[in-house]
């Protein structure tokens, strides 16, 4: 059973087509970069997954349940969660507060006008454990709204993580970030498919980071599908190189 | 200044709260005066149960507390001559009113939000402005009083006592503000604050947003109509302009002024809001001037509230 099967879909607004009939499977435990120039609707395509917009045309499998219909909450609950390219926390709460309520939101407590204390104890092991993996524990007690951008796109990951999902879409990862940065953010990643078989997708513009994590990779030019491959594959293909150069030419 | 301690700070409160009737003759005040504080204060910290805590701007909320003053005044002076119906028929048609109207809003933000907020609240003003023979039209409904409540064992004379209604008000007062307090300290009020913080994450954490607004505005709502109740009972009359825009806009003024942010907030923006009020009044009859010229100043400058002035000061 594939993990997650999109099926010739296509987005429009207005004249433009920003996604024209793509189609994509993910299987289990695989990490898939998206890449592709500027404006070529890696973006679009992601928010096609994730229920954010609906396409104008196609259907969406996610294990094997029709979700081309689904709100986004929905999906979570199916097992989908995300990242967005401009950081999306609680910028005013803790950082220990963020991942508390992805924590709770995870466990069924979203209705919950209390918790016990045993059920609260499993909470707090939880936290401690995100905070943990992402190396950001001594900055639970900080503000996510005054945290380096690397630490908050931390936060991020691991409130997605928090909900346990079979899959994971991450939207240009180390955007903005500085070398170091980019280094740790690449790190977790890899951590989270290596060590926690995660299935992953992501759209990426770094080429070190994706030719670094992805197992096959997607090219997308102006909203359709150039090719599709393993790494080596990809490097090799010239139209490709033709995309990517044409565009800086 | 010293850092507040949270718990020493409510404790304080309660405790003011408690003895406000023996000490505000001190300061000039007197009892009635104190039971207009707490009544207002029930409703500001409801709205702020909503704006301040789920990030959600209603310019409506005097409907809901205007359902509460006629649901009371109404059942006493046709119904039942009884305090506790009075106040059951005044919540219950607050909720359900909110249940309804809150279904039809709830998927609209911002600025849309208030305004059809500010809509169907002007449609109940306009029942009990037109519909004379039932609520006496501008006049308002008068010809009723507040009854003594007679429980079994003892009879609470809230007509003749003013401290006794003051404390019937108290006692709802922290009825309703402990459980918004726990819901506010709960993971469902967490989901509250995760969509004030930012509503696109809070979908993707699998939060199903417009109906915990929904739960969130009823809740804020059914608490404001018991504010409306007790309004009532302190004024043996209701006046259809409790349920006008304007004395929503004034609910919005004492949660900005005290603070909405933090959860005493509008208990001091209330004080602050009747006190003025009643001072200022004696004065000029433009007293609304004055508190418009305060509000504006804090929020000029503190717009984090009075309480927020306190809470950064203590923070340093």
């Amino acid at each position: 059973m594939s993990l997650l099967r999109v099926e010739s879909v296509s987005r429009r607004f207005g004249n433009l087509v920003a996604v024209d009939t793509v189609s994509m499977v993910v299987e289990p435990g695989e990490l898939r970069a998206v890449i592709g120039p500027n404006g070529a609707g890696k973006t679009t395509f992601f928010n096609l997954i994730s229920g954010f917009l609906k396409p104008t045309a196609g259907r969406i499998r996610f294990r094997d349940e029709d979700v081309t219909d689904v709100m986004p909450a929905k999906r979570v609950w199916l097992g989908m969660a995300r990242t967005f390219q401009v950081t999306e926390i609680f910028p005013e709460l803790s950082v220990g507060e963020n991942l508390r309520i992805a924590v709770e939101v995870a466990a069924g407590y979203r209705l919950r006008p209390w918790v016990g204390r045993d059920a609260d104890a499993a909470l707090r092991a939880r936290i401690d454990e995100l905070l943990a993996m992402a190396k950001i524990a001594d900055k639970r007690h900080r503000l996510a709204g005054e945290l380096s951008h690397g630490d908050q796109r931390a936060t991020e990951i691991m409130m997605a993580l928090a909900l346990k999902p079979q899959l994971l879409l991450l939207d240009e990862p180390t955007a903005g970030m500085g070398d170091q940065e980019t280094y740790d953010i690449t790190q977790l990643i890899r951590s989270l498919h290596r060590d926690h078989k995660l299935s992953i997708v992501l759209i990426e513009h770094d080429m070190r980071v994706v030719f670094h994590l992805a197992d096959r990779i997607m090219v997308l030019a102006e909203g359709r599908m150039l090719a599709e491959g393993t790494p080596a594959e990809i490097a090799a293909n010239e139209a490709v190189q033709a995309a990517y150069l044409g565009k800086a030419a | 200044m010293i850092k507040i301690d949270k718990r020493a700070a409510s404790a304080l409160i309660w405790l003011l709260l408690l003895t406000m009737p023996y000490w505000l003759v001190w300061v000039h005040g007197y009892t009635a005066l104190g039971t207009r504080v707490m009544v207002l204060s029930l409703a500001a910290m409801s709205l702020n149960f909503l704006l301040g805590f789920t990030g959600v701007l209603s310019f409506g909320h005097a409907a809901y507390f205007g359902l509460g003053v006629y649901g009371m005044g109404l059942t006493i002076k046709y119904l039942l001559p009884s305090t506790l119906a009075g106040m059951a028929v005044g919540v219950l048609a607050g909720f359900v009113a909110a249940a309804i109207i809150g279904a039809l809003i709830v998927r609209l933000r911002g600025v849309y939000f208030a305004m059809v907020t500010i809509a169907f609240g002007q449609v109940f003003y306009f029942i009990a402005y037109r519909w004379n023979n039932v609520t006496g039209g501008d006049d308002g409904l008068s010809g009723w009083r507040r009854v003594p409540i007679d429980l079994g064992f003892t009879r609470v004379d809230i007509l003749g006592n003013d401290k006794a209604l003051y404390y019937l008000v108290l006692l709802c007062f922290a009825v309703a503000v402990t459980i918004m307090w726990a819901l506010l300290g709960s993971p469902f009020g967490r989901t509250l604050l995760a969509i004030r913080e930012n509503e696109r994450r809070a979908r993707f954490l699998g939060i199903p947003v417009d109906r915990h607004i929904w739960l969130s505005w009823v809740i804020s709502c059914t608490f404001c109509s018991l504010a409306g109740t007790l309004y009532a009972l302190l004024n043996n009359f209701a006046d259809p302009h409790d349920l006008r825009w304007d004395q929503s806009g004034d609910f919005v003024i004492m949660a900005v002024l005290g603070g909405m942010r933090s959860f005493w907030g509008p208990l001091i923006g209330a004080a602050i809001f009747v006190v003025l009020q009643d001072y200022v009044s004696s004065q000029t009859q433009n007293w609304m001037s004055i508190i418009g010229l305060f509000f504006v100043l804090v929020v000029l400058f503190f717009p984090r509230g009075v309480l927020g002035i306190l809470r950064r000061e203590s923070a340093r």
